[in-house]
């Protein structure tokens, strides 16, 4: 390579990256602004998704650092989350302390909870694993409609609304200032998370536990905290949940949810934040989009508004099957994939 | 306190009418999971689709009985092979829990499309034996759970006959233990692996008719894969053996805690069984200490 030749190519890289890093600080500006402004834009009906795709988001993050992170698929996070919720039904009946008590504590009992599970569980490993946190979480189902002393049985507990200064938290747009900045702190700790010690000891874990073992690191001790630390992520959901639908019955969080919640993570890309975010928003807009569709649907079939559930439940399985199948790192390769192809035109 | 023995027997019986329905389902799981080292959720909902297509012959287009059952097992076998050939075979090798997901992708699918098809409300099998009660000794069983019992112990000893005597199942067992060394000895392993589905996918059909039968039919019937499942993993994954033991053993304790703790202690005390087990030997009873593959 000719020195004039190396110039160019120092030069070129320098504007690559001065124009990313421009890209991302835009991409940051906008962001800050349309996460102020978005409760003084948006109508209550979209807010409502806003902060329901939020409070999956910070439960599917969660489950991200144990399944795509750690490499323990768990099948027990919708328990773990309605422990969360119970805990802050259980607060707010009892003491009536503030949201800002209350959801934090709602991520330490689940995780504390989900210690106590994961000591017997952690013996298994891979589907073994799986199958033990659905026992797991059938028990504590079992709990949560029996005994009627505590957890009020199928009736199940009603939330007051969250309080600040005065203002009750009853609608999404309120709420909205307590679900969404919980759900930015939460995601980015998490994507720090990576960058520490621990985060690359349950890389080393996922990636060979053998070797990861072999360089020092103590596979039980990370195993349990990032157990422990996944399940704090579902409490906190858990916890947001409770107030955002302000009942938490035992049906609030079934085994599907847990279900859900590893589809989420298989469609959204497993193993990458972004993929947490991603598939969270795809997955529950996914069901609001087939009412949508099929309503719209209506005057040309029949019977459209009785089939929804049933297409919804057709729709999530061959999404399920279809990324595993074809795309198995999910919606972020899919958009990295484009991104990259629309480069590549533009540069030839 | 006297004890009622007649009912005691009565309880007894009808837990291990359950248990062979049970032990029946198991084997199309421990069949699967011995050649294809795959855990297949949607046995439960291959039950449901089973169940229904019978309902559909019988009830709906009004076939005789014995003309349903071949075809809805035929059916099974096309179902099954299907199954293997275009969504798990290109999918063998990767992780356990991958695939156990697509399973469970298949089996909500298969949900979706019997409730398009039929609706989500419950329906009753028509009666293929007589609703006469039948008394062994001086205690009452339905003649529905004595027929199924009947068949379901037929299908589990051919199944135990045919894997001990029969030549092909060589074959099996030799894929079973090690794929790449039975192919390079000349064993046609794609199809050992397209049979173990087909086969297990009718035995599962056919379960689903006496299941039906005995219970009725809804979308939702294919929970009970769940419930074997975990019978399945109690016993031991590759055993049949243990499963038809550990179905008997959890039919029997589903039975007597249902009488006598209340109908919400059947599955917590199956669970709870099943917990106890993965932590004191997580093989199973008669299973392979082999987990560390998984």
């Amino acid at each position: 390579m000719t020195p004039a030749a190396k110039m160019n190519l120092a030069k070129a890289t320098a504007t690559h990256i001065g124009r990313e890093l421009l890209y991302r600080r835009l991409l940051w500006g906008v962001s800050a602004v349309l996460f102020v402004a978005a409760p003084f834009l948006f109508s209550q009906y979209w807010l409502y998704w806003v902060c329901l795709i939020a409070i999956n988001v910070v439960s599917a993050t969660g489950l991200n650092i144990l399944w795509g992170y750690t490499g323990l698929a768990s099948l027990g996070h919708a328990a773990f989350m309605a422990v969360g919720a119970y805990s802050v039904a259980l607060l707010d009946k009892h003491l009536g302390w503030s949201f800002l008590v209350t959801i934090p504590l709602g991520g330490f009992f689940a995780a504390a909870i989900g210690l106590l599970v994961a000591i017997p569980s952690l013996r298994v490993r891979g589907l073994y694993l799986a199958i033990a946190t659905i026992a797991a979480s059938v028990i504590l189902q079992f709990i949560f409609s029996n005994w009627d002393a505590v957890t009020n049985g199928m009736k199940g507990l009603i939330v007051q609304p969250a309080q600040f200064a005065g203002v009750q938290l009853d609608q999404p747009r309120l709420l909205y200032w307590v679900i969404v900045p919980t759900t930015i702190v939460m995601v980015k700790m998490a994507s720090n998370l990576f960058r520490t010690r621990v985060g690359r000891a349950f890389i080393a874990i996922r990636d060979r536990d053998i070797s990861a073992e072999l360089i020092g690191i103590p596979l039980f001790k990370y195993k349990l905290l990032s157990f422990g630390l996944s399940s704090f992520y579902a409490g906190v959901a858990g916890a947001l949940w409770a107030y955002f639908f302000r009942v938490v019955t035992p049906e609030s969080f079934p085994i599907e949810t847990s279900i859900f919640f590893l589809a989420v993570l298989i469609v959204g890309g497993i193993g990458t934040i972004g993929g947490g975010i991603i598939g969270a928003a795809f997955m529950t807009l996914v069901p609001e989009l087939l009412r949508i569709g099929l309503t719209a649907l209506g005057p040309w079939m029949a019977n459209s508004a009785t089939i929804i559930p049933s297409v919804r439940i057709i729709v999530f399985g061959v999404l399920i099957v279809g990324f595993l199948r074809l795309e198995p790192q999910g919606l972020m390769e899919l958009f990295g994939r484009l991104r990259r192809s629309f480069l590549k035109a533009r540069v030839s | 306190m006297t004890v009622d023995w007649v009912y005691l027997l009565e309880i007894t019986l009808s837990g291990i009418g359950a248990g062979a329905l049970m032990a029946v389902t198991g084997v199309a799981f421990v069949l699967i999971y011995r050649v294809t080292r795959v855990v297949n959720l949607a046995i439960g909902e291959t039950l449901m689709l089973g169940a229904y297509a019978f309902f559909g012959m019988t009830s709906i287009l009004g076939w005789p009985v014995l003309v349903a059952v071949p075809l809805v097992i035929a059916g099974g076998v096309l179902f099954g092979a299907g199954l293997e050939r275009t969504i798990i075979r290109p999918m063998l090798g990767q992780s356990p829990v991958s695939v156990f997901m697509v399973t469970i992708g298949i089996g909500s699918i298969i949900v979706g499309v019997v409730q398009l098809i039929w609706g989500i409300a419950p329906h009753r099998l028509i009666p293929i034996v007589s609703e006469k009660p039948v008394f062994l000794g001086p205690a009452y069983v339905s003649s529905k759970s004595i027929v199924s019992f009947t068949i379901a112990a037929a299908v589990i000893a051919f199944f135990l006959l045919v894997l001990r005597f029969w030549r092909g199942s060589l074959h099996l067992k030799a894929t079973a233990s090690d794929a790449g060394a039975a192919y390079s000895c000349g064993i046609n392993v794609p199809r050992v692996y397209l049979l173990s589905w087909a086969v297990a996918s009718a035995i599962a059909c056919a379960a689903g008719i006496l299941i039906g039968m005995v219970g009725g039919i809804s979308p939702e019937m294919g929970v009970f894969g769940l419930s074997v499942l975990c019978v399945v993993i109690m016993g031991g994954l590759d055993s049949i053996l243990g499963t038809l033991v550990v179905a008997l053993l959890v039919g029997l304790i589903d039975a007597f805690a249902g009488s006598f703790l209340g109908g919400e202690f059947k599955q917590i005390s199956t669970f709870t069984l099943l917990l106890l087990m993965l932590w004191v030997r997580p093989h199973g009873l008669f299973g392979t200490a082999e987990i560390d593959r998984l």
